[in-house]
């Protein structure tokens, strides 16, 4: 549904040039949601933004929907829907007027217009509050309503950027819900996010990107897998990095991560692990406040690829 | 076709907001009478002319002042649009993007026609006698005005995409505009340097032309000149607005 080869994009910001997108390659397959992954400044919305016709790529070819990115930036926008992060209703109009106007400037003539926002508002229970102005909304309701606007003319693909940024966590579940229907009803769903969680449970397929490029594409759980083995997180306040270096160099210990105030060991087997790294730990003095053994996490997927944890960054 | 659909799309929704929210219509009509009201007795006496005299002198200055001024600045709805993301909302969809322009502009020119009427009928008492026809040319040399710096406004406001630089840049421009074109008294009253340099102000041609439709001389060549200018300069700005917005709005 969305084939990107080598899309790039830089930006000149005061006479430094800041490659935003270095060389994206993406496949999106019809009817899943697919997660772009990654911390804030990673190149996730500008790629987005690419993809959306609303800035031009400096290199690299896109498909989207079948239409040409480059030849076809118009055919592009008739097939796909966009929601960007910021919001897009005015707050002088209603929803509904929204949604009529919204159709209408994708040629769709005004009764039939009349008619997609009446089943829009329906299917996004946007009912209660959908003939009030739009500055009496709350955020959930603006973002249902954003992305009502998104999908009136029935696009092949939505783009949703960080779509449950700055929800509360009851609107964040009635947002997922949402975008679970759209796939439901069809729809290709690409969405950014820097939520773990959300790439995690919502998400059929992930792209984590770091730096302008993509790092790791995969399911949430083939790319759990490529971390394989067990992660132990031992809490070291004020001496991780003596406790990072007497674990460093023992056997069972396959990689290791500290920060702060925590160590954090990829092994092979937990159980095993952990007597020994209570023993070693014990032997070279060094008290420690927990321990915790977990299996690995999207988090631990980005630790490995970037050298860094997306909690921090 | 599309263009023209788009556009009448555009504008309605902009006429909609206006209608909505009139305050700044009637703002808008309310500065201009009070020059009407509180400085136009001063001009009868200064000019010691009787007070028909006067105010066909004064009217159509007043009037082409309210075009300058009522549709420089709305650039300034522009950068609100595109901070609350309609604008964005707009770009990802197909509709034409001279139709954003243009439809924009339309409610301004409507908007800016229909104080100019509110002003002309209020100020009839005040015994300004005006033929149907040349008010009806004055009307069209203040749309030009209208059209012409309405869509400049949105082409710096494109450009700039902010209040702190929009404003102090509009009245740098915009004064020297309102003082060089003999709206306040008329440029006969100028130094010959400043009389010359108000010459290559367009809109001092606007004002003259105006002049003399509302002192009923339709054939003067102020007319004939003011629609002119304003033709080609209307023209050239709308083209390089339209550009500049297709351009950042692609």
């Amino acid at each position: 549904m969305i084939e990107t080869i080598g899309l790039r994009k830089s930006f000149r910001v005061r006479k430094a040039t800041v490659d935003a997108v270095r060389g994206v390659d993406l496949s999106v397959r019809k009817g899943e949601i697919f997660g772009f992954l990654g911390p804030n400044g990673a190149g996730k919305t500008t790629t987005l933004r690419m993809l959306a016709t609303l800035i031009q790529p400096d290199g690299g070819e896109a498909t989207i929907a079948g239409a040409d990115l480059r030849r076809n930036p118009g055919e592009v926008r008739r097939r796909i829907g966009y929601v960007a992060q910021g919001g897009s209703t005015w707050d002088a109009v209603t929803a509904r007027e929204e949604l009529v106007l919204q159709a209408r400037m994708y040629g769709i003539a005004k009764p039939e217009a009349r008619q997609r926002a009446a089943r829009a508002i329906e299917s996004f229970e946007l009912g209660e509050f959908a003939d009030r102005k739009c500055q009496t909304y709350s955020g959930g309701q603006r973002r249902r309503v954003d992305i009502a606007l998104g999908i009136i003319h029935a696009p092949g693909v939505i783009f949703l950027d960080e779509p449950t940024t700055g929800l509360d966590p009851q609107s964040r579940a009635h947002m997922w819900d949402e975008v679970r229907r759209l796939r439901s009803e069809g729809m290709t769903v690409f969405i950014t996010t820097h939520y773990l969680d959300e790439a995690d449970a919502l998400c059929d397929r992930i792209a984590i990107m770091d730096y302008g490029e993509i790092v790791a594409e995969g399911t949430p759980d083939e790319l759990k897998r490529e971390v394989s083995g067990d992660v132990v997180t031992v809490g070291v306040p004020g001496a991780a990095e003596q406790a990072a270096k007497v674990l460093d160099g023992q056997p069972y210990v396959r990689q290791l991560e500290s920060s702060e105030d925590t160590v954090r060991l990829y092994v092979n087997a937990g159980a095993t692990a952990m007597p020994q790294i209570l023993r070693t730990l014990d032997g070279a003095g060094v008290g420690l406040d927990s321990i915790e053994l977990h299996r690995p996490s999207l988090d631990d997927v980005f630790l490995t690829k970037t050298g860094r944890s997306l909690r921090e960054s | 076709m599309k263009l023209a659909r788009d556009t009448w799309l555009i504008f309605q929704r902009q006429m909609m907001l206006v209608l909505r929210n009139p305050v700044w219509v009637i703002v808008g009509i309310i500065q201009p009478l009070y020059y009407l009201f509180l400085f136009g007795p001063l001009l009868k006496g200064a000019l010691r002319l009787p007070s028909a005299q006067a105010y066909r002198i004064f009217v159509p200055g007043i009037l082409v002042q309210l075009a300058i001024f009522g549709t420089f600045f709305v650039g300034f709805a522009l950068i609100s649009e595109l901070r609350a993301g309609v604008i964005e909302r707009s770009r990802v969809t197909p509709v034409s993007r001279l139709a954003l322009l243009l439809g924009r502009s339309l409610r301004d020119v409507v908007s800016l026609l229909v104080q100019a009427a509110i002003i002309t009928v209020l100020s009839i008492p005040f015994g300004l006698a005006v033929g149907l026809g040349d008010a009806l040319l004055a009307f069209a040399v203040l749309g030009l005005i209208a059209l012409m710096l309405s869509a400049a406004s949105y082409a710096i406001a494109l450009k700039l995409r902010s209040e702190d630089a929009l404003a102090p840049l509009l009245n740098t421009v915009g004064i020297p505009i309102l003082l060089l074109s003999g709206i306040l008294l008329p440029m006969q009253y100028a130094p010959h340097w400043l009389a010359t340099v108000a010459k290559w102000n367009p809109f001092s041609w606007a004002v003259d032309g105006s002049r003399a439709l509302f002192a009923g001389h339709p054939g003067d060549a102020s007319v004939w000149k003011s629609l002119l200018i304003l033709g080609v300069l209307t023209v050239v700005t709308v083209s390089w607005a339209a550009r500049s917005f297709a351009k950042s709005v692609r």
